[in-house]
């Protein structure tokens, strides 16, 4: 592992922002005028729309050229690092998706087909969402799976409505007022279920690196309407405890959520179901292959619950008959609709072929690699001078994730985890993932190693981050000045903050900057 | 494939790069690095799956099954209702599936500079569009943006009921009761529907002005509405709306906006809608997108929930970059005491629209627009002149209408039927949404059908109900 790490250089393209291209007249697309026929039988355009609500002037769109169109967006996208170099983003499990994948979801039967069409013409997509639900229930343990949910922090959003709709059925939803969570599962279960409803009861750490049970015991009563906690969190850290936390909840008549956000480590070794879990959510763009298209899909959270829960789920559910594959609409105790439609089908499609291009033994696999990858990496980065790793005294193997701390890098050199991390950039590694708010570890950073990179790749990494502190302990102001091998250079602090020069558009920009 | 074969996926899942790796960290097995995990959390039995797929098997295996849809290629549709067929420009497909975005995270802003970017060309274009100087990244869809909205709104006002418009697709307002929470909940949202005139499809101004009152938040409305009716009365509803003190939202389907009066023009104070139209195909309704734009204003700037993409000088004197702005009032900065919350949207949509946008351009948004106008009211006209069929609201529509079939005796299921085995998806039925429009369906009529699309489906409803 004697690497000596080289600077790589992003295209320097000085793109103006599109509204600064083209000029007058030209044109990117064209339609054909209406038929003569049209013409000759219909009023012009104009006077079709009612007097009051015509637009008066034109939009101050950019006009331009076709190909201009086009490289202008192919110039930007190779100004994006993204995974072309490596990137070990931490809870975010960076997964190839497969070109196959990718080919097969932009075929016309998926990208041409209308969600409302008759189900006769939908057997297809209806048969692959079922095979994934049946796939996620031998996965989970449990009995059913809806992938209407964009997104893993949806998919907790419909675990916060079915809880409301289960106690609701029961008559308690306005006593149980309250979701239990802990500081290190993901932001959006406490945020969802705020924007539930309910008050958020948050549990902090103690020294093993997750919450004492007696903490878990003291927040626990009548008013609990449900648990939502990941296991393991974002530091690699499982809590051992957590059947009898499951066990705890449900005595006090609440419902325990598993946020599986971090399967990836787990996968194969274990089902939420059989510890004890009514609830879990399975991110499709992270643990199963699908791609997180540019931070933020389309994706999908699918998620599966008991057969008790299961009458609350939106609707619709695609149903088997044993011949013949059904929109099931006919769900009267359902929460209705989280989102239109059916679900991001073309991400299901993607995640339905890499569980079958993975089968059991490679799934099992995934998670081997993942936390042998994390395992591997934590012992050459903790070689590092001024690199620590999060509660030290709890000593056994990390999951697939570990967090790390550049305190001491900062105390004796001055460069912090942010100058780290653009400094990184200049040697081709995405940004390392720092954590999530609030920071429990001052200077945190976690890298997610998972299954698909290989040892150089995982080397590279760990050869880059010593290089990088090599330089923070020679040269400080090199790397606090960094990025220098990027498509421009660091934004200027608070800028996108300050109202007087923060612009979500150009125009506002165009107003911030006239003045 | 035998026994220790790599997988593709997986370059370390050659046998003796794990002993290695092992022998690294000096670990006997692999299992012993899961020694975290009690015995009695490890799965009862193993995972049971077909065996794994190479990729010429799960090709054509995946092909098998998708060979059983049929597609609006093969069928001409007219089925709209929350997911439009456009012409999707092949450009905007060749730079939305681009590898480098297509598999990014969050960078820094400097090392994913073009991703940023083209986020923000999304917004600025759009806000050109909705005539407003504020636009955050993407929602998951139109319902969940007016969910939003509509909470956005009862934050700034600090009340807890909202007037919605009754004509609004279900799914819609399904989504946005779950927004407003139940009954039982403290800060439930109390949703009261307005009423639509049953001659025009307009908004009742009556019913409206009897259903705003010191409790109103927000009063929401679409244009095209859910029934495809271009609401004229903005400003009368925003004088209501603004007079009770409420703020006004407004839904739209941006294609139209090249011919039609950007809703800020007359009055709406928070603009939500779709973005599905702007380059995204169908996708089997997983193309589906919103957004949310006002003024840049604090009072508003504050309350959004999505993230924000902001243009900023670097450190270089004159050179410009892009970073997310007002990110710690998000749900990643403050987690429950967070604006509602955010996370996985559609932004690969958000790309695409701002490729579709581009090309688009002034002139293109306005002759869709009209291309859209006059064929779908061509075909109004056709079809409400065949025996029995009545096209309830004939006139001030964009791209949908409704087509009433009470005169011929059939239902919609019956007509659609027919169509179908002629190779037509007919419209949306209505029948049981709106019950008070009888045997209605909601047809779908863009720049893509033509003169010959509409008499083929003339003379196919006309066999449907012979």
């Amino acid at each position: 592992m004697s690497i000596e790490p080289k600077e790589y250089q992003a295209p320097v393209w000085h793109e103006p922002v599109i509204h600064q291209m083209g000029a007058a007249g030209r044109r990117g697309v064209l339609f054909n005028r209406v038929e003569k026929e049209v013409e000759a039988a219909v009023e012009p355009a104009e006077s079709l729309i009612p007097d009051g609500v015509r637009r008066r002037s034109r939009p101050a769109l950019p006009e331009l050229s076709e190909p201009e169109v086009l490289y202008h967006y192919l110039r930007l996208s190779q100004q994006t690092l993204g995974m072309m170099g490596i990137s070990l983003f931490g809870t975010c499990t960076m997964k190839y998706n497969p070109a196959v994948n990718e080919a097969i979801a932009w075929r016309p039967e998926i990208t041409e087909v209308h969600p409302l069409q008759h189900e006769d013409t939908l057997q297809g997509t209806l048969e692959i969402v079922h095979r994934m639900d049946l796939i996620l229930r031998e996965v989970s343990g449990m009995d059913q799976f809806v992938f209407q949910a964009g997104g893993g922090a949806e998919a907790a959003y419909v675990n916060c409505a079915v809880t409301r709709g289960y106690h609701a059925a029961r008559g308690e939803l306005e006593q149980r007022d309250e979701i239990i969570t802990t500081i290190q599962t993901h932001p959006s279960s406490a945020a969802t279920a705020a924007a539930a409803g309910f008050k958020v009861v948050t549990l902090m750490l103690d020294e093993n690196g997750y919450p004492s049970l007696d903490a878990l015991k003291a927040a626990v009563s009548n008013r609990t309407a449900g648990l939502m906690v990941n296991n393991p969190d974002d530091m690699g850290v499982y809590n051992p405890e957590m059947k009898e936390w499951v066990r705890i909840v449900h005595e006090a008549g609440g419902l325990a959520f598993h946020d599986s956000a971090n399967f990836n480590g787990i996968i194969g070794k274990l089902r939420p179901r059989e510890i004890g879990f009514d609830a879990c959510m399975f991110m499709l763009h992270k643990t199963f292959g699908a791609p997180k298209s540019g931070v933020g899909g389309p994706a999908v959270g699918a998620y599966g619950c008991s057969a008790e829960l299961a009458p609350f789920l939106p609707s619709p559910l695609v149903a088997f008959d044993g011949s013949r594959y059904h929109l099931d609409y006919d769900r009267p105790q359902s929460i209705g609709k989280i989102r239109e439609f059916w679900g991001n089908v073309p991400v299901v499609v993607k995640a339905y072929a890499w569980s079958l291009a993975m089968g059991a033994e490679g799934m099992a696999q995934v998670s081997d690699l993942s936390v042998l990858a994390n395992n591997y990496m934590e012992k050459g980065l903790l070689a590092i001078r001024g690199v620590t790793r999060s509660h030290p005294e709890a000593t056994s193997p990390r999951l697939e994730m570990t967090r790390y701390s550049l305190q001491t890098l900062k105390e004796e050199t001055g460069v912090d985890i942010h100058d780290v991390q653009n400094r990184m950039t200049d040697f081709g590694i995405d940004a390392p993932w720092t954590s999530h708010e609030p920071w429990l570890i001052p200077e945190p950073f976690t890298p997610e190693a998972g299954e698909m990179w290989g040892r150089e790749a995982l080397d590279s990494w760990i050869a880059v981050l010593k290089k990088v502190s090599d330089e923070a302990y020679s040269n400080p102001e090199h790397v606090k000045a960094a990025p220098h091998r990027q498509a421009v250079h660091r934004l200027k602090p608070g800028a996108t903050d300050d109202p007087a020069t923060r612009a979500m558009t150009w125009r506002a920009h165009q107003r911030k900057t006239a003045r | 494939m035998g026994e220790n074969t790599a997988h593709p996926y997986m370059a370390n899942s050659v046998p003796t790069i794990q002993r290695e790796m092992l022998d690294a960290i000096g670990a006997d097995s692999i299992d012993q690095l899961f020694s975290q995990i009690p015995a009695d959390h490890r799965t009862e039995r193993p995972i049971d799956l077909p065996p794994a797929l190479s990729e010429s098997a799960l090709s054509r295996h995946l092909i098998g099954i998708l060979a059983k849809n049929r597609t609006v290629e093969q069928n001409l549709n007219f089925l709209g209702a929350g997911s439009w067929q456009h012409h999707v420009p092949a450009a905007c497909d060749e730079v939305v599936r681009r590898n480098e975005w297509l598999t990014s995270v969050f960078g820094e802003p400097s090392s994913d500079h073009g991703r940023n970017q083209a986020w923000f060309e999304f917004c600025s274009q759009l806000a050109e569009l909705v005539d407003l100087d504020m636009v955050g990244l993407p929602v998951r869809s139109w319902g969940t943006a007016a969910g939003y909205a509509l909470r956005m709104a009862s934050r700034l006002t600090g009340r807890n009921e909202v007037a919605v418009v009754r004509a609004i697709d279900p799914e819609r307002l399904s989504v946005i009761r779950n927004y407003c929470e139940p009954v039982e909940m403290a800060n439930h949202i109390g949703v009261r529907l307005v009423d639509y005139d049953p001659a025009t499809g307009l908004m009742n101004l009556d019913d409206l002005r009897a259903a705003v009152g010191d409790q109103t938040a927000a009063v929401y409305f679409e244009t095209p509405s859910y029934l495809g009716v271009i609401e004229n009365q903005g400003a009368a509803i925003a004088e209501i709306a603004h007079a009770a003190g409420a703020e006004l939202i407004v839904g739209v389907d941006p294609i139209s906006l090249g011919v039609l009066a950007a809703p800020a023009d007359y009055g709406a104070d928070i603009v939500v809608g779709t973005i599905q139209p702007l380059g995204v195909h169908l996708n089997t309704g997983g193309g589906v997108g919103g957004f949310i734009a006002t003024r840049d204003d604090e009072r508003y700037a504050h309350q959004y929930p999505t993230l924000l993409i902001s243009i900023a000088e670097t450190i270089e004197p004159g050179e410009y970059g892009f970073g997310l702005s007002l990110f710690e009032q998000t749900s990643y900065g403050l987690r429950d005491k967070g604006n509602d919350w955010t996370g996985h949207s559609v932004y690969m949509w958000a790309i695409a629209a701002a490729t579709y946008m581009a090309l688009m351009g002034p002139r293109g948004f306005e002759d869709i627009g009209g291309v859209i106008l006059q064929r779908a009211h061509h075909a109004a006209r056709q079809l409400a002149e065949i025996e029995g069929v009545r096209v309830i609201f004939p006139s001030g529509f964009f791209k949908e209408f409704v087509v009433n079939f009470d005169g011929t005796g059939r239902d919609v299921g019956e007509i659609n039927e027919s169509l179908r085995e002629q190779g037509i998806f007919g419209g949306k039925d209505l029948s049981r949404e709106f019950p008070e429009l009888g045997a209605s369906a909601l047809y779908c009529v863009t720049e893509i059908h033509t003169l010959n699309d509409i008499e083929r489906l003339v003379e196919a409803l006309r066999k449907a109900i012979a």
